[in-house]
């Protein structure tokens, strides 16, 4: 077992502090409830080691200057809410195209639009799968306790330089502001499974960096050092230039789908929580999972036999594990804060439309008794 | 000897896109004949263009090149730059993508002024998408979008630019390309954020309904609004009503390079210094 540190913080703050334990130097950003805190901690942070941090005159600028870092060939972020990731969403869909990866922090809040800025909310989980306009496969982590702010952030790091292309960490504004004890990996240790993005060394005539197996990421190097190529929110070929070929044109689409559908076992990671005798399924994700734990201890001091299933990668969704457990169970319950926008991926992973739903849109938390009363009531 | 552009070209993309008569490529060779007088390498250099026709000038060029969303060319550049404080950041924008859809990020990137150069090519029009108003369509001139005649107020760029604290602002035309170059050289030189405005025709989506069809009526009418700044500034109001002035409009070297300020930033929170305070800045408010 890897040794843990224990720290006591907040969940924006260790998403701030696991970004610069990966490697990440370069933050751009734009103020917004209830994520600022990343901002504030990380502008501190990336100095020190010799980044920089800068906040931009807008939500799309703050992505922008990001992803042209990342371009450039640093580890890079951005934070923000739900409102920031609608204006960042054309950027988004350039840096899928691009391939360009970096990380995006989203600390969700009550929408749609201004919402309640200041309350809890997963109601971005469908935004998450597809931010943009067009055809791209998301990755979306989703943090369900304190240390996974920080667990989470360090693998989207990850995730974002094995794939080439932005990844989502969800947090809440309940795990944002959070405050509490976490046991999280030492920076030693993250520092040493960092596993930057590949890159091509032969000779620059040779280098085709979009020019790549069916099922890879684009390998491009750092900009400035005798690699010369291009980026573009156009298809593009293997030298990233614009064109209108039918056949590249469709390759290039058909990759970016297999690059992420076929290696879906890096990507997958779930939480099996008191599953084994269980016969009723709770499926939660994010901080409805904290208090579904709750609810599963109580009903089961009734004797009531419940157990959760967590998915920590929201998209793509890990619907071979859905699927089995949808025939292992008839009685499924899904818990999050929205009206059921994980619940229909949940049905068409099952294949079954009976499951029972328990949603939230006022900005609350959920609170056990509110997944007690309800499993209560429907099994 | 005439001066051998291929090296800086990526030829296997010719011909360009832009049409016969075109002064981007006016823009585009002055560039690069800049780029070989202040001896930089092409690995040194990134070109990050937008949307539009300028959009496709980073692809012909042989630099790291970056052709991004619209409008949001400088807020690439920026994280580009801020990156790599040490490599040249060149940004090609047109009126439309850098004065419309991008004015706030003009505005902030001259407010900054985070050493880069932003080449406006300024055709008067949005050209890609066939004769649309742009913000500094004339007044009175016929685009698709208004065929009664367009009645939305101009916007001056450089005065823009200047207002907003760009510490190089200067306009040329491709009716000029010695000056335009010299023009590019002193604002790739200058450390901070250079604006430069390079008056362009479009006698394809300017021109064809508004009486300059040739790209020479179209340049013509260009050298009838501009007189160069020193000109300019001797004539009275009512003659600099219509006539827009050329050559460097600003260059303030006193005034501090963002990433150099950044430097600061690094050093308190590396304990090499104590924390920035307005006793820093001459300029308090």
């Amino acid at each position: 077992m890897a040794e843990l540190r224990e720290v006591i913080s907040t969940g924006n703050d260790l998403a701030a502090i696991a970004a610069v334990d990966a490697g990440c130097r370069f933050f751009a950003g734009y103020p917004i409830t209830p994520s600022s805190e990343v901002m504030h901690t990380i502008s501190d942070l990336l100095p020190t080691v010799g980044g920089a941090a800068i906040q931009m005159e807008d939500e799309i600028a703050g992505v922008a200057a990001a992803i042209g870092a990342g371009m450039s060939g640093v580890r890079t972020l951005t934070a923000t809410s739900g409102p920031g990731i609608s204006l960042k969403a054309e950027n988004l869909g350039l840096a899928q195209m691009a391939e360009v990866p970096l990380v995006v922090i989203n600390v969700m809040r009550g929408g749609p639009s201004t919402g309640l800025p200041t309350r809890v909310s997963q109601g971005d989980v469908a935004q998450a799968k597809n931010p943009s306009h067009g055809d791209y496969k998301s990755i979306t982590v989703c943090a369900g306790n304190l240390a996974e702010c920080y667990t989470e952030t360090v693998r989207a790091f990850n995730l974002a330089d094995r794939f080439m292309q932005p990844v989502f960490v969800l947090l809440d504004e309940t795990l944002g502001h959070m405050h509490g004890k976490a046991m999280i990996p030492t920076a030693e240790e993250v520092q040493a499974g960092i596993k930057p993005r590949k890159t091509f060394d032969g000779a620059p005539e040779e280098y085709r960096p979009y020019g790549v197996a069916q099922d890879e990421p684009a390998v491009l190097n750092p900009m400035f050092k005798g690699y010369r190529y291009h980026y573009t929110g156009l298809h593009h070929d293997a030298m990233g230039f614009p064109t209108e070929e039918i056949e590249t044109c469709r390759k290039l689409i058909d990759r970016l789908f297999r690059k992420v559908e076929e290696h879906t076992d890096e990507i997958e990671s779930n939480e099996e929580y008191m599953l084994d005798d269980a016969e009723i399924l709770l499926i939660g994700y994010g901080s409805a999972s904290l208090a579904i734990k709750e609810a599963v201890s109580v009903l089961r001091a009734e004797g009531i036999k419940v157990g959760m299933f967590r998915p920590i990668t929201l998209w793509p969704s890990p619907e071979q594990t859905m699927y089995e457990l949808g025939q292992k169970f008839d009685k499924v319950l899904s818990v999050e804060l929205n009206q059921g926008q994980y619940l229909e991926e949940i049905q068409r992973a099952m294949g079954r439309k009976d499951i029972e739903k328990l949603t939230k849109t006022n900005g609350r938390p959920f609170s056990p008794a509110d997944i007690i009363e309800k499993v209560k009531e429907v099994f | 000897m005439a001066f051998n552009y291929d090296s800086y070209l990526r030829l296997e993309k010719m011909p360009t896109l832009w049409c016969w008569g075109c002064g981007d490529g006016i823009v585009l060779k002055s560039f690069i004949r800049a780029i070989d007088k202040l001896g930089l390498s092409k690995d040194e250099v990134c070109v990050v263009s937008g949307i539009g026709c300028s959009g496709r000038f980073s692809s012909y060029v042989d630099f790291n090149t970056v052709h991004t969303t619209h409008g949001r060319t400088v807020a690439f550049a920026t994280g580009i730059k801020l990156a790599n404080p040490d490599k040249t950041v060149v940004c090609v924008a047109g009126d439309g993508d850098a004065l419309a859809i991008g004015g706030n990020h003009t505005i902030h990137g001259c407010r900054r002024n985070i050493d880069m150069t932003l080449i406006i090519i300024q055709n008067f029009i949005y050209g890609l998408t066939n004769s649309q108003t742009s913000p500094t369509t004339p007044q009175g001139m016929w685009t698709v979008s208004q065929k009664a005649g367009n009645i939305d107020p101009t916007f001056d760029g450089c005065k823009l630019a200047e207002a907003a604290g760009a510490s190089f602002v200067a306009r040329e035309t491709v009716t000029s390309p010695k000056k335009l170059e010299k023009i590019m050289v002193e604002a790739i030189k200058h450390k901070g954020f250079s604006y430069v405005e390079a008056l362009s025709n479009c006698h394809i989506n300017l021109g064809r309904k508004n009486k300059m069809q040739s790209a020479m009526e179209n340049l013509d009418w260009i050298d009838s609004i501009t007189t160069p700044k020193k000109k300019y500034d001797a004539l009275s109001p009512e003659e600099q009503l219509n006539l827009l002035p050329t050559g460097i409009l600003k260059q303030d070297t006193e005034v501090r390079e963002y990433c150099d300020m950044y430097e600061d930033i690094k050093a308190v929170h590396q304990g090499k210094r104590g924390p920035i305070t307005q006793d820093d800045f001459k300029k308090k408010i």
